[in-house]
């Protein structure tokens, strides 16, 4: 990373904090199980302001965390939007309290599957219940609830932070001002199902998954974990990205006539897999695709996705799509707008034309800046918030 | 004062303030912002080009990318006061179903599009032979983008087909203030350079009536 952003993240005032909640404040979860004694991980950036208005709360992605504009504990990388959230940025710590917090069921402080379990004093493993979109979203609440903040200004995510958004807004429709949903979707689809569930058979063909109690034996099933990742890692790049970054290029003069990594692009996904490994849980990525693959905000309302957002009738709404996003392509955002359209919602949509595939969202797209900071300008100004 | 300006100037009379309007190919916003600042109206767009959805965000507009001939229907039935279609007709691909999607989502619609019978137009197709380049149709044919271009009868005969009333019609030209005309006037269909109707669907209520009544001047 270069060292200006490293001198600008320092000067923004970062927080890192661990809400506790005991067991008189348990997580009552979608499947009717309860979590007793839970905590979440969060960070943040910026300083609330008096008024408590200027929060803004950050929804991370699958395979993401807290660390949203500070550098990863574990790979010493810039936060994974530091592009949006910084000085100058349109999430400008300056204005605004971004809050962001590892979700329930996540291995980076949250509660999780690699938590140890009060009643057994072992790690959870597959004893953890199966959470939910929903689930994430209430723990969400309930720490927004502790650190004091009514309404926040905003909540804003892309992939699945963008669901966690539509959750919210289902849910919580008068605890935010707005509603920032990026390269999402309000249902997971066949192929998206279809894609996690090759990442979690991998993870499970491993023999160090030990049926998820990997942990107590001192174990990792790396292997299975990297290729998950590796299956996973294609769907969020287009073809054309693939195609540019990598084509045909080899690694070597020359093929090996074996099963060595003579393309660029294996290469590339074998190191993708690799170092996924050091900083993610095995069994949080089947907790967490799990809690994707039964998102359908729908299905939740009778099977009308307006009924969905019928509170949050006149909220402001930016949903953003990729032009070459084929995880959750376009259609399902306009699924969502038109949802929002017919609940009286106001919603703004852009499709941006990129061909860097889903991940376009946390990479250099100047059109979604110029959104988000327009967006987010208009609504300060509404919010009567001094920016 | 160019036809265009002409013509927000009379969108601006006709609106009811504080009415539910959406402008289809809203551009970079200007005509909502001054609907919004002069009528205070309940804004909201579609725009084909990202670049001006972003733009409209930052005037804090709910704008939506899409086009006229496809994503309408992300609307639902009667969502809003007024539909403005201003100078797309001519560029919309299915100019019919666009009209009748208008006043599907909404009580009136606002449509205006350049004339085709104007006396200029026909005059430089006769004696030049050649597609005609006006203030109105200033791009050569291989470079404009209006694949359906039609003159006042046109226009009033679709009315008429699609059971549309036409409540109002004034002529727009540049540097002259909007005229209120009778459009199924044949002299008309020469003078008008441009038109910009009111219309509804027959059987609309009209207790609600525009205050001031005076649509055009």
């Amino acid at each position: 990373m270069s060292e200006t952003l490293e001198m600008v993240q320092a000067a923004v005032e970062t927080g890192e904090g661990v809400a506790k909640f005991g067991p008189d404040q348990p997580l009552r979860l979608d499947s009717g199980a309860k979590l007793e004694g839970f905590q979440i991980a969060y960070n943040t950036y910026g300083v609330l302001n008096a008024d408590r208005t200027n929060a803004v709360l950050v929804c991370h992605a699958l395979t993401g965390d807290q660390h949203v504009a500070s550098l990863h504990p574990t790979t010493g990388k810039p936060g994974w939007w530091s592009r949006v959230i910084g000085p100058g940025r349109p999430l400008d710590p300056a204005n605004y309290f971004v809050i962001c917090a590892n979700v329930i069921g996540g291995c980076m402080g949250s509660t999780g599957p690699s938590s140890l379990n009060p009643a057994t004093g072992e790690c959870w493993g597959l004893a953890f219940p199966v959470i939910t979109i929903p689930d994430m979203v209430r723990a969400q609440a309930m720490l927004i609830d502790q650190l004091g903040i009514e309404t926040l200004f905003s909540v804003v995510g892309g992939s699945m932070g963008g669901m966690q958004v539509l959750q919210w807004a289902a849910d919580y429709p008068e605890r935010s001002f707005s509603f920032i949903s990026i390269a999402a979707a309000a249902r997971h689809s066949a192929q998206n199902i279809a894609f996690h569930e090759v990442g979690r058979q991998a993870i499970m063909a491993d023999p160090d998954w030990r049926g998820g109690d990997y942990a107590t034996q001192g174990l990792r099933p790396e292997k299975g974990l990297a290729v998950a990742r590796m299956a996973a890692h294609i769907t969020y790049l287009s073809e054309a990205a693939l195609q540019r970054k990598f084509g045909r290029e080899l690694q070597r003069d020359g093929l090996s006539w074996g099963f060595d990594a003579d393309f660029q692009v294996e290469s590339y996904l074998r190191y993708q897999g690799a170092s996924f490994v050091d900083r993610f849980d095995a069994n949080s990525y089947l907790y967490i695709t799990r809690a994707m693959d039964y998102f359908d905000l729908a299905a939740q309302h009778g099977g009308v996705l307006a009924q969905a957002f019928s509170g949050a009738k006149d909220k402001r709404f930016c949903v953003l799509s990729f032009t070459s996003d084929w995880l959750y392509p376009t259609p399902e955002a306009r699924t969502v707008v038109r949802a929002l359209n017919a609940a009286g919602a106001r919603a703004s949509f852009v499709e941006i034309q990129s061909d860097k595939g889903h991940d376009a969202f946390l990479l250099d797209e100047p059109v979604m800046d110029q959104a988000l900071s327009g967006f987010l300008m208009s609504a300060a100004v509404s919010r009567g918030l001094c920016l | 004062m160019t036809a265009a300006h002409q013509g927000y100037r009379e969108i601006l009379r006709l609106v009811r303030p504080g009415a539910r309007v959406l402008d289809v190919g809203c551009g970079e916003g200007e005509l909502l912002e001054l609907l919004r600042t002069e009528k205070d109206v309940d804004a909201r767009g579609i725009e084909i080009s990202a670049a001006g959805v972003a733009a409209c965000l930052a005037k804090g507009l709910s704008v939506m990318q899409g086009d006229a001939d496809r994503d309408l229907a992300e609307f639902p039935a009667q969502a809003f006061d007024y539909a403005i279609l201003s100078q797309t007709l001519q560029q919309v691909r299915e100019p019919r179903k666009v009209l009748s999607d208008l006043l599907r989502l909404a009580d009136r619609a606002i449509v205006s599009f350049p004339n085709f019978g104007h006396w200029r137009v026909r005059l430089q197709l006769i004696t030049t032979g050649r597609m005609p380049t006006t203030e109105a149709l200033p791009e050569p044919w291989w470079e404009t983008a209006n694949i359906h271009l039609c003159t006042l009868r046109d226009f009033t005969t679709l009315c008429t087909d699609l059971d549309l009333t036409i409540e109002a019609a004034a002529a727009l030209s540049d540097n002259q203030p909007a005229r209120a005309i009778d459009p199924r006037k044949a002299l008309e269909n020469w003078r008008a350079e441009s038109a910009l109707f009111l219309l509804s669907r027959r059987g609309t209520p009209h207790g609600r009536r525009e205050p001031g009544g005076d649509l055009f001047e």
